[in-house]
């Protein structure tokens, strides 16, 4: 019985992180797959979420740990308070970066989302400094185990299934076929006069809330959250890998593709701690050489039919040529 | 050390504690910024892990000075493993990908500098190395706290960048590294063989890096984030110098390193990566083409 | 005898046939002209011979060897030179540079080559050390014909050569390709300002919607009022005329 209980709860543990991070998955589709911006910048946006929510629900700052705030608002506030701050900082960072190339773009998100987190790390007065901050409270703990990791689960599952929702609806709207047009061509679309800035800018602004709330829901189900939880390694690389394996601008791809590479992520995990103290820690890095060998293998069997051929440089003679018709 | 400050004069101070430093990283940025601003122009795309080639070329060179050889004398063997190293990267991971958008190599490189960096973990762990059981000493010129390996690294620097001058100006190679730097597409229809120039890219660039990395850790310590934590500061480097232009990068390296180092005066130490992460920006907002005017792909 | 032939040549870009079936030719040290209104796939016909635009029907063979769809790098060895219209200069290298890179595939000594340049081109001699991006529109289109040459093609393409030059370049231009053709060197141009070119043409193609409307030497083709009147519009490229087809010249073969 205590087998089958510690299996639950893991299997619980498991599906609530692998459905946090298909919010964020859900979110870099918004910008990638559906709008085409590479936002490399994902670690940022999930930090500033989570500390916000953080803040504004935490417990208040005790002197050995200082931070601004515990506030010990209600945990909707924080929730979107996070969202709110993600939303903020996208809108500003979309405002001054979105109009560069793909590549400079993702140079860019990457600098501006380490200077969120050194700035994090290093402002002890904000957020705890390396310390981070504790006592953040988790909906349903009250209700002790397992209920407590039962329903939280329920309610992350909740979130993912409105969200997907809502995001389907806005794919198949107006809205979300001129994205697509926009991705495709960008000329095109904005000789046909759409405001193809402030769409891309939307874009990048929604899917970047989504990274907050992410972040958040971390935030509250660890119950405290410091630096190390925004590592770039597994809050931003891990998430593109599970959108490029589930395949990029498919938002059920999306969520599969997180469960998939979580699962796969967790399983090396459970191998390595078979292994004796010695090599554990050297099994470690195996795990994250093969997440990286597996990034390779993905992208050059598995995405290649997704990822279009680079499109040639036409000159305006010809583009006329081909816009003819016949 | 506290009573030789207090009788050389404020400029020697200054130099000794900045200008010193801020040429010796602004080198180690400026030669790993030749390879990133080269492989842009010539591959068109940002080459996520070339940190960590620096790094290779550091760890390289650990079983050399083992057995006794002077780290300076490890360069050569250090590049051209790296060299060797470089191009068959690109031939199992980034070749495949010559004709897709560039951003899938940029993906593909990122998990490249994954590889490589739990690589090194693997085999040489996480502890500091150093290649010198004591640091050698560092009053050699007195006021000016220059040491031998200062000069090792100055001289070192002083022959890399030469000799990739001289390849870039003199030779057959590097001239026609130069035309694809400039228009890819001319080259071809020029009839340059471009696989092969693709190669040389990899070749001058890697073995920069590396004999950059081996510089680095003559200079501080080897270990396996290195060059990752070099990498945004080289790339604000090779934008600023302008995309393509191997001269550029030098000047933006300098520049670079210089302003990080000389930011601790007004700034918490800190934050010193955030200067290089907000010129970079600012360039790519303001004047994405650089100093001296590069690609704006 | 014909060194250069191009037979049912389609294709285009993505998946859209911009060429129909063209067909052209060139004879060793002719000049042969492409015209035609904007649109009409000239750039594109050319491209297609160079490898660099697909076929995806078609052939085309240069002396003997069929090069459909080669690769730019076996084309400049086999004899076969190209400029194109934009970009065709190496900026941030100088002259000479640039016409040293023209020469990169040969392994002989290239001082006579350069001479030749040289000769050709003489406002190049002063600027060789200068940066070919900084020159006037003019000489960089002389650089960019000059590193073609390097190889020393038995047929040079030029796509428009006296695209945005002031009408005193155009003529200068003109003249230096009547000089180089002299040598012995082939040309086949696609040009805009129909007129001139015509004027200097061994043979001239109209083409139109990707398809050959007419074929025949320079001087008739400008003769004929139908030709003049629906596909050369007034002196440069225009709309494309929906009449036409109808006429004194030549028709191509099936």
């Amino acid at each position: 019985m205590e087998f089958i209980g510690g299996l639950i709860l893991f299997l619980v543990g498991f599906a609530t992180l692998a459905s946090i991070a298909s919010i964020s998955t859900l979110g870099l589709n918004i910008c990638w797959g559906v709008t085409g911006l590479f936002n490399i910048g994902i670690a940022g946006f999930y930090a500033v979420g989570a500390y916000t929510s953080a803040i504004l629900t935490a417990e208040p700052s005790v002197p050995s740990n200082p931070h601004l705030g515990g506030f010990e608002l209600p945990i909707p506030i924080g929730w979107a308070g996070a969202m709110l701050a993600s939303a903020a900082i996208a809108w500003v960072v979309g405002k001054i970066c979105l109009r560069l190339r793909a590549d400079y773009l993702a140079i860019a998100t990457i600098g501006i989302a380490e200077i969120i987190r050194i700035t994090f790390r290093n402002w002890g007065g904000l957020a705890g400094g390396s310390y981070g901050i504790h006592r953040i409270p988790r909906p349903f703990e009250e209700w002790g185990q397992p209920w407590a990791e039962i329903f939280f689960l329920l309610l992350v599952v909740a979130v993912v299934v409105v969200i997907y929702l809502v995001i389907e609806r806005g794919i198949n709207s107006p809205w979300g076929r001129m994205m697509r047009a926009i991705r495709e061509n960008e000329l095109a679309a904005a000789a046909a006069g759409k405001d193809v800035e402030r769409m891309r800018l939307q874009a990048f602004v929604y899917g970047s809330a989504l990274m907050g709330l992410a972040g958040a829901l971390s935030a509250h189900y660890l119950k405290q959250f410091l630096p190390e939880d925004t590592e770039p390694l597994t809050a931003t690389f891990l998430i593109w890998v599970m959108l490029i394996a589930g395949g990029s601008g498919n938002n059920k791809g999306a969520i599969l593709g997180a469960f998939v590479v979580w699962g796969l992520w967790t399983m090396s995990e459970f191998l390595t701690d078979l292994l004796s103290a010695e090599w554990a820690t050297r099994a470690a890095y195996i795990r994250v050489f093969l997440i990286g060998f597996l990034l390779q293998v993905v992208l050059q069997f598995f995405a290649r039919g997704i990822i279009p051929e680079k499109p040639p440089v036409i000159r305006r003679e010809e583009k006329a040529e081909a816009a003819k018709p016949g | 050390m506290a009573a030789r400050a207090a009788l050389a004069s404020p400029m020697i101070e200054f130099f000794n504690d900045y200008i010193m430093s801020a040429l010796v990283l602004g080198s180690i940025y400026a030669l790993g910024a030749i390879g990133i601003s080269m492989i842009y122009a010539i591959l068109r795309f940002a080459h996520f892990a070339h940190g960590d080639v620096l790094t290779l070329g550091a760890y390289l060179a650990l079983p050399l000075v083992a057995i006794g050889v002077h780290p300076v004398l490890t360069i050569p063997i250090a590049m051209a493993v790296s060299a060797v190293v470089a191009i068959g990267i690109d031939k199992a991971f980034y070749r495949p990908f010559r004709k897709s958008q560039p951003i899938i190599m940029v993906i593909a490189s990122f998990g490249v500098a994954l590889m490589l960096r739990s690589a090194f973990q693997l085999f040489w762990g996480i502890d500091d190395k150093y290649y010198w059981a004591i640091q050698p000493p560092l009053e050699s010129l007195e006021p000016f706290s220059i040491g031998a390996k200062h000069l090792y690294i100055g001289g070192a620097v002083v022959i890399l960048i030469g000799a990739t001058h001289y390849l870039l100006a003199y030779t057959r190679t590097g001239k026609a590294m130069r035309a694809m730097s400039d228009d890819p597409d001319l080259a071809r229809v020029t009839g340059i063989p471009t696989e092969k120039i693709v190669i040389w890219t990899w070749i001058v660039g890697a073995s920069l890096a590396a004999a950059a990395g081996v510089l680095l850790g003559m200079d501080t310590r080897i270990k396996f984030d290195m060059g990752w934590n070099l990498l945004l500061p080289m790339f604000a480097a090779a934008i600023l110098g302008g995309l393509g232009r191997p001269y550029g990068a030098i000047a933006g390296g300098m520049v670079i390193g210089g302003l990080e180092e000389l930011s601790t005066l007004i700034i918490p130490g800190d934050y010193k990566s955030a200067v290089a992460f907000g010129v970079m920006v600012l360039v790519l907002i303001f004047r994405p083409q650089g100093i001296f005017k590069g690609r704006v792909l | 005898m014909t060194l250069l032939s191009a037979q049912g040549m389609t294709g285009g870009y993505g998946g859209m046939d911009i060429l129909k079936g063209v067909q052209l030719a060139v004879d060793a040290g002719e000049i042969v002209v492409i015209v035609g209104p904007n649109g009409a796939g000239k750039s594109t016909a050319m491209k297609a011979i160079f490898g660099l635009v697909h076929l995806r029907e078609g052939s085309v063979v240069f002396d003997g060897d069929t090069i459909t769809n080669a690769q730019p790098e076996r084309l400049v060895r086999v004899g076969l030179g190209y400029v194109p219209q934009e970009r065709n200069i190496f900026p941030n290298l100088s002259v000479h540079e640039n016409l040293e890179m023209g020469a990169y595939i040969r392994r002989d000594n290239i001082t006579a080559s350069l001479e030749r340049v040289y000769e050709l081109f003489p406002p190049l001699v002063d600027k060789r050390k200068q940066a070919a991006g900084e020159l006037s529109g003019g000489q960089r289109q002389m650089v960019a014909f000059g590193r073609a040459l390097m190889t020393d093609p038995r047929i040079l393409m030029l796509d428009e050569p006296t695209a945005g030059l002031s009408p005193l370049f155009m003529d200068e231009i003109f003249d230096r390709i009547i000089a180089v053709n002299q040598t012995g060197v082939g040309i086949l141009m696609v040009e805009q300002n129909a007129r001139q070119a015509l004027e200097i043409a061994d043979r001239g193609y109209v083409l139109a919607t990707g398809e050959n409307r007419y074929i025949d030497t320079g001087p008739n083709l400008l003769a004929d009022r139908e030709v003049v009147e629906s596909f050369l519009g007034g002196g440069g490229g225009n709309v494309d005329n929906k009449n036409g087809g109808e006429g004194g010249a030549g028709k191509p073969d099936d």
